[in-house]
């Protein structure tokens, strides 16, 4: 993986979950989008910003065991798509389970956690990653 | 609209060609072609070349005008254009190459494709190929490029009781058809149980679920249907040409047991081949990973959506099977250099449709068809080839 873009550490989408919501159609997106792919451009100036909850439940779930260099300390992880309450998907890990005890369908609630470091004593990047309800 | 025939092709072996530099497979791929088509290099108009990273793979972009110099163009000055679109880098160039014929513009056109892969490390290869997925929202959050196939192995699974045996019947028989192959990557067969024992690449994907790193080149030559004849008794016919995009990150699609883009482009090539999905027979899918080629499957039509697994365990995709699928081994076995991808597909598509494809010859086939597909499925291209008449 390469470097997190700088402009990425100033995001807040990936600390508080802000994603955006079409004030047209009411549908949420998550990452947050300037145009609502449903409603074009009748959608332009009003998706709103809208704090996602963080709760959902497991869509799809994968075990690493080969991970880009900056993982290599935690594989094996999981990492799992999870269909958020309020009806958008995203993509995370799954913490403080065993691979054995995640199932699709499972509840999880999202968490701040750290994702990782440019390199031995680089800079600390933060995000969510979810955990069992 | 002018039709387009295929009157050559070329390719290298595919493989850890640690003796040939980029430059040196495009050249012998291309010159191959030329050969074969019984083109003269100074009657070519212009050049496609499929490519999606030698800036991160060899540190050299700019790879159109390389390729046309060391084939010793850069004297004719020729327009030569290099396009990208992930793994689906080669069937751009291919499409590329058929839209400027078709469209009047040029009459000779030289379409290649070419990755070196084996420059780097295997890590930094799963970071560029990582690259063609969403790197902001899924990457970073730890996403390997295979994890993000097994999500979609799981949903399937989990949706239509797809299983690890017909995951690995896939495996199997490509490498059966892959040995089949004097250029292919892997010439030997292997069982189910090898794919099974192989080291877990992200769960449920395996080892040899995954198609390899690869170095290689492919290329043909293309011209007009009233022209083709000038230069072969055989011209193979572009019939259609259809190309479909998605979002670029898997969390941001309805459904991930489909890729919607290969179902779009699929009706819009059946549509303009005028032809249905039992009409095809012989495919080279994308499978660079075996639930990619359960997919493919279905949503190209040959086999009901959740079938895919069970067709492939039950041989229906194997050579003496209902539809003959990645006669050449696929991705899998022959080899996934990944601009040379998309071009590879189409070579092999014309040697089965020449007759010449020898021990993997599908009998009497007539209609040919290729999928090729960029990250997840953000671009899929699809062409159907046909015997010109």
């Amino acid at each position: 993986m390469t470097k997190t873009p700088r402009y990425w550490r100033e995001n807040q989408s990936r600390y508080n979950m802000i994603g955006a919501k079409c004030a047209n159609c009411g549908k949420a997106y998550f990452p947050p989008r300037t145009m609502c792919p449903d409603c074009g451009r009748k959608s332009i100036g009003k998706m709103e910003e809208f704090k996602f909850s963080g709760a959902g439940k497991i869509y799809s779930t994968t075990v690493v065991h080969e991970a880009h260099e900056q993982y290599d300390m935690q594989k094996p992880y999981i990492i799992a798509l999870i269909e958020l309450d309020e009806g958008a998907k995203i993509l995370g890990q799954i913490i403080d389970s065993e691979p054995e005890e995640v199932k699709i369908g499972d509840r999880v609630r999202s968490t701040l956690r750290k994702l990782g470091e440019e390199g031995k004593a680089g800079i600390i990047y933060y995000g969510y990653k979810f955990a069992k309800e | 609209m002018r039709r387009v025939a295929i009157i050559g092709t070329g390719m290298t072996e595919f493989g850890e060609l640690w003796d040939l530099s980029f430059r040196d497979m495009g050249i012998l791929a291309g010159f191959e072609a030329l050969h074969d088509a019984n083109v003269t290099s100074e009657k070519i108009d212009a050049m496609f070349v499929g490519n999606m990273s030698a800036g991160r793979f060899i540190d050299q972009e700019h790879v159109g005008a390389l390729i046309a110099d060391y084939a010793g163009l850069a004297k004719t000055h020729i327009p030569s254009t290099r396009v990208e679109a992930g793994g689906a880098s080669g069937s751009l160039a291919i499409r590329q190459g058929f839209l400027s014929i078709a469209s009047g513009m040029h009459d000779i056109v030289v379409v290649g494709g070419a990755e070196k892969m084996t420059d780097v490390g295997d890590d930094e290869v799963m970071n560029i190929q990582s690259a063609a997925a969403d790197q902001e929202w899924e990457t970073v959050f730890g996403a390997t490029y295979p994890s993000l196939f097994a999500l979609m192995a799981h949903r399937h699974m989990h949706e239509y009781g797809t299983t690890r045996e017909m995951m690995s019947s896939v495996a199997v028989k490509n490498h059966k058809h892959g040995s089949l192959n004097p250029k292919a990557q892997f010439k030997r067969e292997i069982r189910p149980e090898d794919v099974e024992r192989s080291p877990p690449v992200s769960l449920p994907i395996r080892t040899l679920d995954c198609a390899p790193i690869s170095d290689g080149a492919a290329a043909v030559v293309m011209c007009p249907l009233d022209m083709a004849k000038n230069f072969t008794d055989r011209p193979i016919e572009i019939i259609a040409s259809a190309q479909a995009s998605d979002t670029l990150a898997l969390n941001q699609r309805k459904s991930i047991t489909e890729m919607a883009a290969t179902r779009v482009a699929a009706k819009r090539a059946y549509e303009m081949a005028k032809i249905q999905p039992k009409d095809v027979d012989v495919a080279e899918v994308h499978d660079n990973f075996t639930i990619t080629e359960i997919m493919a499957i279905e949503d190209l039509g040959f086999f009901e959506k959740g079938h895919g697994g069970r067709a492939s365990l039950e041989g229906k995709t194997g050579l003496q099977g209902e539809i003959a699928v990645n006669t050449s081994g696929g991705l899998k076995s022959r080899g996934d250099p990944i601009g040379a991808t998309g071009v590879a597909q189409i070579v092999e598509l014309v040697q089965q449709l020449r007759g010449k494809a020898d021990k993997r010859q599908v009998p009497d086939a007539k209609i040919g068809l290729a999928q090729n597909v960029g990250g997840t499925g953000a671009t899929v291209i699809i062409h159907v080839l046909g015997v010109g008449r």
